[in-house]
């Protein structure tokens, strides 16, 4: 399902949380919903799961206006994640799957599969104030998968888990997604962005300052500099270097030479290595390509400075 | 509305299956049952335990006056006091009355010696025995011959019938009818405060373990909220009729355990007539006296309209329910923790009290104007109008009450909806008036 967010606003008393903010959800995309604390994530997922309404703009799924009957096809995990301590979990899950729409007989089916995969079958009459973090946050992932939804939207999912949890989670939305799901994620995981995202939106101070698909934006950052490891002498090296390149770093390494330089042209790749091998032998030679941690704090700082001036004292 | 019953049917499952509930359940009525079967038990066995009083007669009259009771034996004894007092046996004596040569001139020199403090009734008993036989003295002296003085003796008891002919004479019985009242408007208020907080709690609850976004993803926060208050209604009401049934089991049993047969019918037997109990003294009487009323108290409840009453009782209790109870859905929904309650919970609380202290005017005073006003005002109204129901108050005052209890909690609803919707996202703020007032005015 496509989820298109258009010209969204959003007021609180002398507070902006959402200053116009568009951006497209494609369908069966892995969505990174990116931005530093406060910047207005949590009011737009509220926006998109209908807990509240925008002063202006439109939200839709799949080019429908989005009406009441798209929550059942939201599957959604709070930041804050919260069940009801007293209650036993295969009950609760099962009221949870109801709210959602499901027929008691369909949600025990359902929950029995899931409760299986998970490994968790024997929690069903516990309590949940008798469960670990890590167990109660399995059973939150189930209670937000249980009704199948088109879109999930996961805020922050993988805090709370160790490794092995973190991976079981991981290779479930794989799944999900493979299977047509689109799944929007919010998370200041940058690393978990690049091994799960397609796409990034990344919100900034109430505004969208950034989007695309992940590898479209890690390319129009690229810095156009490169790591070169070779055996020789650096004058070498430096010899070899005419033209537009830079070199900005060099460094012994082991039992070769390490250099980083910068170059213009992205496609005179072939230039420079044919330049270099006269001088030098070459061992590895890679394009250095910017994380999308480093992405991220260059957009934020850099679009911090910018409106300090213009913002208001609030 | 599907998913308000499923809310319902989880607030009412979890906490009817909770085991303070349960314990509450079955403490309730056996608190009450108890109560009630413990003071019929004593009024029943009291007399079992007799209390021997040694005495010293030194006027030689009274001693063989004083009538042999059930409760109290006395018996005569010849020492004189100080060495009576020195040699007294407590394991087998109560204590020693001293009645001086003076008594006939001065009666207030006698004296009882206890190794314990007293009973007071034992205490009240001798006094009545030495009256009577003292009084009795006394009338002698002057003159007055017991058959005349029996003649003289006069004792009012006003029959209230209503002036209405249509019905079959109504008999009224003014404190008894006001009691029943004043009980019923009691009880709505203790179920207003209880059930009101364990909304209150409920919406916390749900808030501090940030359940509710998750919930409100999937439900309008004005569903939730009803389906809270519903839910926990249900459970009062089902508390309130297993405590009904509960009481009668155990007052029945318990009475039909003490008299031996036939369950509480045998029971009110026994209490309504006195004459099966070998009452001998005037001291005894009183208790009789007392039993014969409460056979009156019988009749006049028989005479209380009890569908109207009953109707008018489940209609407050669900009214004024609805009413308090959406409110403090909002200040759950506005604060973060418990503390904070405190403050808000003021406003609320200070109506409810204000009901009460004129509930207890209105029972003596039924047909007053701070009467009149206080069961039309919807915030008062479930417990004043409640002390009212059995004084029969106009129809016309009993439609205006109602429909405005309706109204209010309509607009109290509506008001806490509001609150509610806006309270429950909020985290981690300093949640003032001024703060809630504006959130009355948020766009959805």
């Amino acid at each position: 399902m496509q989820i298109k967010v258009e010209h969204i606003v959003k007021q609180y008393a002398s507070h902006m949380a959402l200053d116009d903010v568009t951006f497209v959800i494609p369908e069966q995309s892995i969505f990174g919903l990116l931005g530093p604390n406060g910047a207005g994530k949590t009011s737009l997922i509220r926006i998109i799961t209908r807990i509240t309404a925008p002063d202006q703009g439109r939200i839709y799924f799949d080019n429908q206006t989005s009406n009441p009957n798209h929550i059942y096809m939201i599957g959604y995990m709070p930041e804050e994640r919260g069940l009801y301590q007293k209650m036993e979990v295969g009950e609760q899950a099962v009221y949870f799957a109801r709210l959602k729409g499901m027929t008691r007989h369909d949600a025990i089916q359902k929950l029995r599969y899931w409760f299986d995969k998970f490994e968790i079958r024997p929690w069903w009459k516990k309590k949940v104030e008798e469960l670990s973090k890590g167990m109660a946050q399995k059973v939150q992932f189930i209670v937000t998968v249980i009704h199948e939804p088109k879109v999930l939207i996961l805020d922050e999912p993988f805090t709370g888990f160790d490794p092995v949890n973190t991976n079981l989670i991981k290779e479930e939305l794989l799944r999900l997604n493979k299977d047509g799901t689109t799944i929007l994620l919010s998370t200041h995981r940058m690393e978990s962005v690049e091994e799960l995202c397609s796409h990034i939106v990344l919100i900034n101070k109430a505004k969208n300052v950034l989007e695309g698909s992940v590898r479209e934006v890690r390319r129009t950052y690229r810095t156009g500099n490169y790591d070169i490891r070779y055996k020789g002498h650096p004058v070498s090296l430096v010899n070899g270097l005419w033209g537009p390149y830079q070199l900005l770093e060099n460094k012994e390494e082991d039992d070769h030479q390490f250099a980083r330089i910068y170059m213009d042209n992205p496609d005179q790749t072939n230039v420079l290595l044919q330049a270099l091998i006269n001088e030098v032998q070459v061992v590895g030679f890679n394009e250095v390509i910017p994380s999308m941690n480093d992405i991220f704090i260059r957009v934020v700082e850099k679009k911090e400075e910018l409106p300090r001036a213009a913002q208001q004292p609030n | 509305m599907g998913k308000i019953t499923l809310i319902i049917q989880r607030e009412y499952l979890t906490r009817i299956r909770k085991k303070s509930f349960i314990i509450m359940t079955i403490l309730g009525p056996l608190l009450m049952g108890g109560i009630i079967a413990l003071s019929v038990y004593l009024t029943l066995k009291t007399q079992d335990t007799v209390s021997i009083v040694q005495v010293i007669d030194e006027t030689n009259s009274i001693y063989s006056q004083l009538p042999q009771t059930q409760s109290i034996h006395y018996v005569k004894d010849t020492l004189p006091v100080a060495i009576a007092r020195e040699i007294f046996n407590a394991e087998k004596y109560y204590g020693i009355l001293y009645i001086p040569k003076t008594t006939f001139t001065r009666p207030d020199s006698i004296t009882l010696f206890t190794a314990k403090q007293p009973s007071p009734a034992v205490v009240t008993v001798i006094e009545k025995n030495l009256e009577n036989l003292i009084e009795e003295d006394k009338f002698k002296n002057a003159g007055i011959s017991k058959a005349t003085l029996d003649s003289l003796k006069t004792k009012i008891s006003l029959v209230q019938k209503s002036v209405a002919t249509d019905t079959s004479e109504k008999e009224f019985s003014a404190e008894i009818t006001a009691g029943a009242g004043f009980f019923a408007g009691m009880l709505i208020y203790f179920f207003i405060f209880l059930y009101g907080i364990q909304v209150m709690r409920g919406v916390m609850e749900e808030k501090s373990n940030r359940i509710m976004e998750l919930i409100i993803s999937s439900v309008k926060p004005f569903q939730l909220m009803m389906g809270k208050i519903i839910g926990i209604a249900l459970v009062g009401l089902t508390q309130f009729l297993l405590w009904v049934v509960l009481t009668l089991a155990i007052v029945s049993m318990v009475s039909s355990w003490i008299t031996g047969d036939g369950g509480s019918t045998a029971l009110i037997e026994k209490v309504q007539t006195p004459v099966e109990l070998p009452l001998d003294t005037s001291a005894e009487q009183v208790v009789s006296q007392e039993m014969l009323q409460s056979s009156g108290f019988m009749k006049a409840l028989g005479s209380l309209n009890i569908t109207k009453i009953l109707f008018a009782f489940v209609f407050y209790f669900l009214g004024g329910y609805l009413l308090y109870s959406a409110l403090f859905a909002a200040i759950g929904g506005a604060v973060d923790n418990d503390t904070d309650t405190q403050q808000f919970m003021l406003p609320i609380t200070i109506p409810l009290i204000l009901a009460y202290i004129v509930a207890v005017s209105v029972m003596t005073n039924p047909e007053s104007s701070i009467g009149y006003w206080f069961s039309i005002i919807p915030f008062t109204s479930p417990i004043v109008m409640m002390v009212r129901m059995p004084f029969d108050p106009p129809l016309i005052d009993l439609v205006i009450s109602m429909v405005l209890l309706v109204a209010g909690f309509i607009f109290t609803t509506w008001i806490a909806g509001r609150i509610y919707r806006t309270g429950i996202l909020m985290y981690g703020k300093k949640i003032t008036w001024k703060e809630i007032g504006k959130w009355l005015f948020y766009k959805n």
